[in-house]
């Protein structure tokens, strides 16, 4: 398990005092602190971590943010940020001597410009409202995490989320055009707007993928594009995962960019295919989903191609949906993947690195042979088209020992993809889940460089403290996001 | 590393990135990072020694079909865009070349696109320098040597440094190598220029341009010309949106321009070649609807607009930057065409508002503690 910081018996200590000070600056029921109505805020989707804060905070508007920090500022009060917490990451745990300032109360759209193509939203509107409520013109936020209809589009900010198309239409930094943020001094600056770029220094690229650490996200601007006229899938079946690689490598190398491009290996294809009946292949190594989408003239065409090069890459069984259901029905299986990995698992643990697709071969190869190592299985799902992968490890907490082993594997999983060229972390966040791995994917320096911008916004270091950066104790291994039976924090929530 | 005494600047020249962290380690006087020199005439002039960067040249790995190219900070964008384009692929944000306007075109580094943030056309739909900037190795001005961001397509593992240091000018920290994401060439590329006779009715026409179905990738409009829209793609593709974008907004196309013609159009118009005669431009970003506005406001001789709207390149016969600023309520002006008298007394980029001045200051002291890289350029 990662350590936390040791927390400040002073700040636990003035508790009381801090509830008082909160209570004046917000409505009175806007702050929490029974035990009880705490627990609801004592971890995120990182579920092996929880950790009651000294107090919830719930300000309605900026100002009251603003109020709040201000006075967290001159306290020398811990700040840990929370959006609808669903991070994978623990991006969003409490810790003992910080109060949690929640924004689920900034849950409204503010403007919809159809003319400047973008829409203006409280950092606790959801991913998917955004979406819907621009959906009768025509349009859409393209990012998309798969907890969507949960996670708030602040937090997607503070993760720079990811999600299945954003190999074709990027990740959110690629899509925020502006935000008002709150600064752990209690001031409020908005950076972008409705323009494009900066016109100095690119505080915004800077802040979105800050995991809450350089302040707190108020409103934020998105970009909205036109829905695709039609979307279409392949569903390709491969005699082993080198073939699939060297297909998907094959797809691009002809100029196209799918959509959607998503792996499964076989014990994923088999738990996906038990769980939800989509059809699958059970007799492959690797089953490959392709999804294009544009102008139908354009996705025709392109469907034939991706056809052709499939062929001609060793595929076995090529199918093409011909109408929504169909397409649908080939998302099915994938998109089920996690709860299907669930049910032939008490529990599993998903990692999050991203490698060189050319790598893919020799990385699964490597999985495998660290399965023997360790003693567990593992499953595969993988973002196929930009390199990130998701290996589900399998295992039981309730076997004395399997927790760590799982830990262990992860980590060394990891490991394997920054020595392969890759990342830590595609899109879920480093966290507190990975903090401590930093020190394998950046050097010293690296570090101290990323802590000077930490310390140009927050000097005292009092936002979301322990997360991101390695503290100089270690105390066990690493965690990941712990699934047991019946357990997951968001069971509801879609998540691939 | 040999150094060679200018008559009032030195100039020093690393062979490779343990050099140029030396050199700034050791550096008594502010130095002005120089790759291609074609940007030197934009932003506040600085009186600093200059470390030539031109030896930091090559690309350093490229593969095609992992979308992926990093390549020493130096290296000519000619370079690397004649590889790319022997693969079929593209850098999707299409940099233009301000050099048109300074007389120094055809030189610019990739690590001088990046520092600066260019973006062309492509722009408004394919996303700026910055989003295709995945990560670096860079000295900081205490010359510590140090990378940020990855080589893959998907990272979020600690900050985005890349984006900050996208348009940071050389002032946080010297590149010595980058990567950057590519993408697929388009197999047809085709404008549609379409008679207009305002920049409002232009804008109106862009928006609903690129708010169609159609994948219209860029939209401008060229007073002496019309508006330019440009589609892209496989070339059944373009052919079928074509025809339905002209259907659906009732177009009457002026001119058809295919292929090379195209690509060279969209070059020219976001490096505001047009405007190479006048002695002052400035690049303003606006949000596109308010393009019209802030026109009849500034009263420029002449200009271009691009990104659908929401990027005008203004010509005018004096600075005035209280007049430009004034002209808009959300967005940001550049001075990108001045001589050294007046920038040297104008801020060149935008100031920020206070408190992100603030945060923007104890950013460049947090790389840059000595001050020594690039000072006062972009105040």
């Amino acid at each position: 398990m990662i350590c936390l910081p040791t927390p400040d018996a002073d700040l636990i200590g003035r508790r009381e005092d801090i509830v008082r000070a909160l209570r004046s600056l917000v409505a009175a029921g806007n702050v929490v602190e029974d035990e009880l109505r705490l627990a609801a805020y004592e971890s995120d989707a990182l579920t092996a971590y929880r950790q009651r804060p000294l107090a919830v905070v719930l300000p309605e508007t900026t100002a009251e943010v603003a109020a709040v920090l201000a006075f967290a500022h001159r306290e020398g009060v811990k700040v840990v940020p929370r959006g609808a917490g669903t991070s994978l990451s623990g991006g969003a745990l409490p810790a003992a001597d910080a109060i949690v300032v929640a924004l689920g109360k900034f849950n409204r759209i503010l403007d919809i410009d159809y003319p400047n193509r973008c829409v203006v939203a409280q950092c606790g509107v959801t991913n998917l409202a955004i979406s819907h409520a621009v959906a009768a013109e025509g349009f859409y936020y393209a990012p998309d995490p798969s907890s969507q209809i949960a996670c708030t589009i602040g937090g997607n900010v503070a993760e720079n989320s990811g999600g299945v198309h954003c190999l074709k239409y990027g990740l959110t930094t690629n899509n925020v055009l502006g935000v008002e943020l709150v600064t752990p001094q209690g001031e409020i600056v908005r950076l972008g707007g409705k323009h494009l770029d900066a016109g100095h220094y690119d505080l915004l690229g800077l802040t979105v993928g800050s995991e809450g650490l350089i302040g707190i996200v108020t409103e934020v601007t998105v970009r909205i594009l036109r829905r695709p006229q039609t979307a279409r899938a392949l569903l390709i079946g491969f005699p082993d995962i080198g073939s699939a690689g060297a297909c998907v490598a094959a797809i691009i190398a002809r100029g196209i960019i799918p959509a959607g491009m998503e792996m499964m290996d076989r014990p994923a294809i088999a738990a996906a295919e038990a769980f939800v009946h989509a059809g699958y292949p059970l007799d492959v190594e690797a089953l490959l989903i392709v999804e294009l989408d544009g102008p139908a003239v354009e996705v025709d065409d392109l469907i034939g191609r991706v056809e052709a090069i499939a062929a001609a890459n060793d595929a076995v069984g090529i199918r093409v949906s011909t109408n929504e259901r169909e397409r649908l029905a080939f998302w099915a299986g994938r998109k089920a993947a996690f709860p299907a990995v669930g049910r032939i698992s008490p529990d599993y643990y998903c990692m999050d690195g991203t490698i060189p697709r050319r790598e893919l071969p020799r990385v699964l190869r490597a999985i495998g042979a660290l399965q023997e190592r360790h003693g567990l299985r593992v499953a595969n799902v993988f973002h196929a088209g930009d390199g990130n992968l998701h290996p589900l490890i399998l295992y039981d907490a309730n076997v004395p020992g399997e927790t760590d082993r799982a830990e262990a594997f992860g980590a060394d999983i990891l490991r394997l993809c920054v020595d392969a060229g890759g990342v830590l972390t595609g899109e879920h966040g480093v966290g507190i889940e990975k903090r401590d791995l930093m020190t394998y994917q950046f050097d010293a320096v690296d570090l101290e460089v990323q802590h000077r911008v930490k310390h140009a916004f927050d000097p005292d270091v009092r936002f979301n403290p322990g997360k991101v950066f390695p503290t100089l104790r270690r105390c066990a291994e690493q965690g990941r996001e712990h699934v047991h039976a019946g357990a997951e924090r968001f069971p509801q929530l879609p998540r691939f | 590393m040999p150094m060679t005494e200018g008559p009032a600047q030195a100039v020093l020249r690393p062979r490779d990135a343990a050099d140029v962290a030396a050199l700034i380690a050791a550096a008594r006087r502010p130095l002005e990072p120089v790759g291609g020199a074609t940007k030197r005439a934009i932003g506040r002039p600085v009186d600093a020694d200059r470390l030539e960067l031109a030896e930091l040249a090559g690309v350093v790995a490229y593969e095609p079909a992992e979308l992926v190219l990093t390549a020493q900070a130096a290296t000519p964008l000619a370079a690397i865009e004649r590889e790319l384009g022997a693969h079929g692929q593209r850098l999707a944000f299409e940099p233009p070349d301000f050099g048109a306007l300074h007389g120094t075109a055809g030189g610019q580094t990739i690590g001088g696109v990046l520092s600066a943030n260019l973006a062309g056309s492509r722009r408004v739909t394919a996303g700026a320098a910055r989003d295709h900037f995945l990560g670096f190795s860079a000295v900081t001005g205490a010359g510590e040597r140090f990378k940020a961001g990855g080589k893959v397509v998907k990272n979020v593992t600690g900050y985005d440094l890349p984006k900050l240091i996208a348009g940071s000018w050389g002032t946080l920290a010297v590149l010595t190598e980058v990567t950057v994401r590519v993408a697929p060439a388009a197999e047809l590329d085709r404008t549609l220029v379409i008679a207009t006779d305002s920049a409002a009715a232009s804008v109106r026409l862009c928006t609903a341009a690129l708010g169609s179905a159609h994948d219209v990738s860029a939209a401008g409009f060229d007073p002496r010309r019309g508006t330019l829209l440009r589609l892209e793609g496989f070339a059944a593709s373009v052919a079928a949106r074509t025809a339905a974008l002209c259907a659906e907004l009732r177009l009457q196309p002026a001119e058809t321009i295919d292929g090379a013609a195209s690509r060279e159009l969209w070059h020219a118009h976001a490096s505001g070649a047009a405007l190479a005669g006048s002695a002052i431009v400035w690049r303003i970003s606006v949000p596109p609807a308010d393009a019209p506005g802030v026109l009849e406001r500034v009263h420029a001789e002449r200009y271009l607009l691009d990104w659908g709207g929401g990027l005008i390149l203004a010509a005018f016969d004096s600075v005035d930057a209280a007049r430009v600023r004034s002209a808009f309520s959300s967005g940001h002006a550049t001075l990108i065409k001045a001589p050294a008298a007046e920038r040297a007394a104008t801020a060149a980029f935008q100031p920020l508002p206070p408190v992100a001045a603030a945060a923007a200051a104890r950013i460049k002291a947090a790389f840059d503690p000595r001050g020594v890289l690039n000072p006062g350029r972009m105040d």
